[in-house]
């Protein structure tokens, strides 16, 4: 494990990718088989369960370091991690290198999870004292159930590419789907041949941002146009009679979808369809949250299903008549696509086809994403007509061009410190904006400065604190910032009764004195220009 | 009630019995000074008296001019009536704990202090008082310092593996005392060590002094980029993303401070690498350092002070927080003192 634990501390530690993949890399060539096994199914996303709970392992190390429950409070907010918390109080015994990866994974954790409270207590304290600060960490990080670790899944796939010769592409099919963690898991993940996981999906092609103009993308003619969706991306997998469908974080998702198992069973053998989950309602897709109410629900009731009804807005196929197709031009997959689509009897189709735009200019289309909000879109796709469906992102074929944010100038007035690389600092910002003389707080949001200016806040928020609430901190309303979103919608949860969605900090406006911030009625304008119904209701 | 022998006025920590000042952060007429950080010996105060391994610090960063009388550790002088004697603190070189007794009263101003070996400097002393002024820049149970061997190790094979492949390192640190204690623990034979005008300086008063420091290049005499691989850069925090990185060709960095104990810290970073070194106390070294005391009242100045203060009390401890100017482990970063005074 003490391989492990360094390896996740010098990933850490770098910001540079091919850092990273070196990191690893050596990685692969000095640690146990099976401690390579575990690390790289933790590290593409198949971390462990939680198995202890947070408040167990923090009134343990607390008991452990002989500290006071409001002391390791103090400690957590200056930390900001409650795993690296416990591991930094404990006292250091100087052991280290005790464990084998697949001593706590085969072992440690079964029994972790048979044992009652007491032996829990004592396994994991017999641990802790025998661990460096540095394998506590990670082993708080296993059984909390909170692995995480800035590397990315395709770092991981290409250092393994690198170090065992074989395509990305192969990997990266082969982490995909269900996954059984075992010891020698890495031989059969680099093995020459391996027998094929009917269940396994293709990684997602991903599209950027477009920063410019679509002129730039040259002639019209060689693009093709759809509707970006807001919902939930998915593939829906069918061979040898069985249906899987995979969310983009690689869950497999058959039980919130029933609707959508169901309906699949019309398809054809071999397919692989791409697309969006979506909730709609008489043609009329519903905002996000309809959405939401059934992602989180395994097994949903009747009447949940027939409230908020689920389709897939199918746009892309990789796999047609049990060949993949990937390599093919977009547009020849778009026929096969419609084939399949078509196919399709009766009334009530949970799988549609997401159309193809027409457009002849980009004039033309920069008109037609206008109406995306009215739409429930994000925006509009585009996709190069000769683009094959390539693993992961790729610049130049495919592009998101999102309608612009709505946005609105509002005032900063709670902060808190943040958690992880943001730690210590205050970073998650509560923004008001005004209402009959009185600012009130509307949006919480993280992200949007730099680094720089993180410090700035942080300084002014501390210099400038009027109240303390735990970990909130109400300051002085001083400062402007112009926050953007993607919609709003009526919420009786939030003081401002307006939910925006996807709020971030645009820029900082420090031209702006706090009396030049907006007014509630703004954000009610906008409301009603997506949803004049709505807005009425709420007034 | 008894009037405290030392208490917090516009000017700094004062002395009325003896009509002096310790480390004032505004001019006075006569200053202690604990310490060489400029948040401790402030520019522009009529007489200084320092230790005298403090010398050629003080006048490093105070100017020539200055009016500087020195003592050496242990030796009691008499000021106005007020006996005072300095003490080794272990946090820089030529820092120290000022004892002031009057009437049988003993009160211990610590500056800034570190009770685990510093091989740069002399080893902090514990003294007898009954209130001892105590700072808290790390007064949170998850600083725990590991001892400097095991730092000068994991600091040298970081430089090997790049001198090995023919990088440079930049190690950046406070250019005062953390500077030369990182000069101090580098193994030479593995390349040149290079420093930043800054950190020279410095290292010229602390070898005036007698500390044997390795051989080390300023940086202006580097000519080519060929002339920094496989060697290691010194340099303040403050050079940190400036043309230096440029000059040196392929390069790895690393920070050695307290705060890389916690990984938000050394992620946010634009370093490599984080070494956690510190030159004040870890929780365990306060708690040490405030038993050998024996003081029956414990004042905390900057650092972790309301938390440090209840721990304290919780603790059998009297203590109460004392409101100073000092900034802890920030005061430590001199990057632009060291211009100014130079200037």
């Amino acid at each position: 494990m003490k391989d492990f634990a360094l390896l996740f501390r010098s990933l850490e530690e770098t910001t540079s990718t091919n850092r990273k993949i070196s990191a690893l890399i050596s990685f692969y060539e000095s640690a146990p088989r099976e401690e390579i096994s575990y690390a790289v199914l933790y590290l593409t996303g198949n971390k462990p369960r939680r198995i202890v709970s947070s408040a167990l392992m923090r009134s343990w190390a607390a008991e452990e370091a002989g500290i006071a429950e409001w002391l390791f409070e103090e400690c957590y907010q200056v930390v900001g991690d409650l795993s690296e918390t416990l591991s930094l109080i404990i006292p250091d015994s100087g052991k280290s290198g005790l464990f084998k990866m697949g001593e706590i994974v085969g072992k440690v954790f079964p029994l972790l999870a048979a044992a009652d409270e007491a032996t829990k207590k004592e396994i994991v304290k017999d641990i802790w004292r025998n661990m460096s600060v540095n394998e506590r960490f990670l082993f708080n990080k296993m059984i909390g159930g909170s692995f995480r670790v800035g590397v990315s899944s395709q770092i991981v796939i290409t250092s393994l590419s690198r170090y065992s010769g074989l395509p990305e592409s192969v990997i990266a099919q082969r982490l995909m789907g269900k996954i059984t963690p075992s010891a020698d898991f890495i031989d059969v993940l680099l093995a020459e041949e391996t027998t094929r996981d009917i269940s396994r999906p293709y990684p997602f092609a991903l599209a950027y941002p477009l920063g410019n103009e679509p002129e730039e993308l040259g002639e019209p003619g060689e693009w093709q146009a759809e509707w970006k969706w807001d919902g939930i991306r998915a593939q829906l997998v069918k061979r040898e009679g069985k249906v899987f469908l995979w969310s983009r974080g690689m869950e497999l998702i058959n039980d919130s979808f029933p609707d959508i198992i169901s309906a699949a069973a019309e398809l054809p053998e071999g397919t692989v369809l791409d697309g969006e989950l979506l909730v709609m309602l008489d043609g009329k897709v519903l905002p996000f949250n309809s959405l939401q109410q059934r992602i989180g629900k395994k097994s949903p009731g009747k009447k949940l299903i027939s409230a908020n009804p689920v389709y897939l807005m199918a746009y892309d196929i990789p796999e047609y008549d049990t060949a993949d197709i990937r390599d093919l031009p977009i547009s020849e997959r778009r026929i096969k696509l419609n084939q399949v689509i078509s196919g399709f009897k009766g009334d009530d189709n949970r799988i549609l086809l997401s159309p193809v735009l027409d457009f002849n200019s980009w004039s033309e289309l920069r008109e037609i994403r206008r109406g995306s909000r009215e739409m429930g879109v994000e925006g509009l796709m585009l996709k190069r007509k000769s683009s094959p469906y390539f693993d992961g992102r790729k610049r130049g074929d495919w592009w998101k061009w999102k309608v612009d944010p709505l946005t609105v100038d509002c005032v900063l007035l709670y902060a808190q410190p943040g958690h992880g690389r943001r730690a210590g600092l205050f970073t998650d910002y509560t923004f008001a904006v005004w209402d009959n003389g009185k600012l009130v707080p509307f949006a919480k949001a993280y992200s949007g400065l730099t680094d720089k200016e993180i410090n700035e806040v942080d300084r002014f928020v501390k210099a400038n604190t009027i109240e303390k609430f735990g970990p909130v901190r109400s300051v002085t309303p001083m400062l402007v910032f112009e926050l953007a979103f993607e919609g709003l919608q009526l919420s009786t949860r939030h003081k401002s009764g307006i939910a925006v969605r996807f709020p971030r900090i645009s820029r900082w406006r420090r031209d702006l004195d706090i009396k030049d911030a907006d007014d509630l009625q703004k954000l009610k304008e906008y409301l009603k220009a997506i949803s004049p119904g709505d807005a009425d209701a709420g007034s | 009630m008894k009037k405290d022998l030392i208490t917090v006025n516009q000017n700094g920590l004062y002395c009325e019995s003896g009509d002096f000042y310790i480390d004032p952060w505004r001019s006075v007429n006569r200053a202690l000074v604990t310490h060489g950080h400029s948040d401790h010996a402030r520019y522009g105060s009529s007489k200084y008296l320092c230790a005298d391994r403090s010398l050629h610090i003080m006048q490093s960063r105070l100017g020539r001019g200055a009016h500087i009388q020195t003592v050496v550790y242990g030796k009691t002088m008499t000021i106005n009536g007020v006996e005072v004697t300095f003490y080794p603190a272990g946090h820089v070189l030529g820092s120290a704990q000022i004892l002031v007794s009057y009437k049988g009263e003993r009160w211990v101003v610590s500056g800034d202090y570190n009770v685990s070996p510093n091989r740069s400097c002399d080893p902090f002393e514990p003294v007898k008082c009954d209130v001892f002024i105590t700072e808290s820049t790390f007064g949170l149970p998850i600083y725990n310092w590991k001892p400097e061997e095991e730092i000068s190790a994991e600091i040298n094979a970081w430089w090997r593996i790049n001198a090995f492949e023919n990088r440079a390192c930049i190690l950046y640190g406070y250019s005062l005392g953390k500077a030369q204690r990182l000069i101090s623990l580098l193994d030479p034979t593995i390349g040149k060590i290079i420093t930043h005008p800054g950190v020279e300086a410095l290292n010229n008063a602390y070898r005036l002094t007698g500390v044997d420091l390795p051989l080390t290049i300023p940086l202006n005499e580097i000519k080519d980029k060929k002339g920094f691989e496989g060697a290691i850069i010194i340099a303040p925090p403050g050079a940190e993303g400036s043309s230096l990185e440029k000059r040196a060709g392929e390069s790895e960095t690393a920070f050695a401070s307290g705060w890389m104990q916690v990984r938000g810290n050394r992620r946010r970073l634009n370093s490599d690498r984080g070494f956690v070194l510190s030159d004040h106390s870890d929780w365990k070294g306060l708690i040490s350092a405030i038993q050998q005391t024996g003081a029956s009242r414990v004042l905390v100045t900057h650092g972790f002070v309301n938390t440090f203060v209840r721990w304290l009390n919780e603790n059998g401890f009297n203590a109460a927080p004392l409101e100073t100017m000092y900034s802890g482990d920030a005061g430590d970063d001199d990057t632009a003192g060291t211009g100014e005074e130079q200037g």
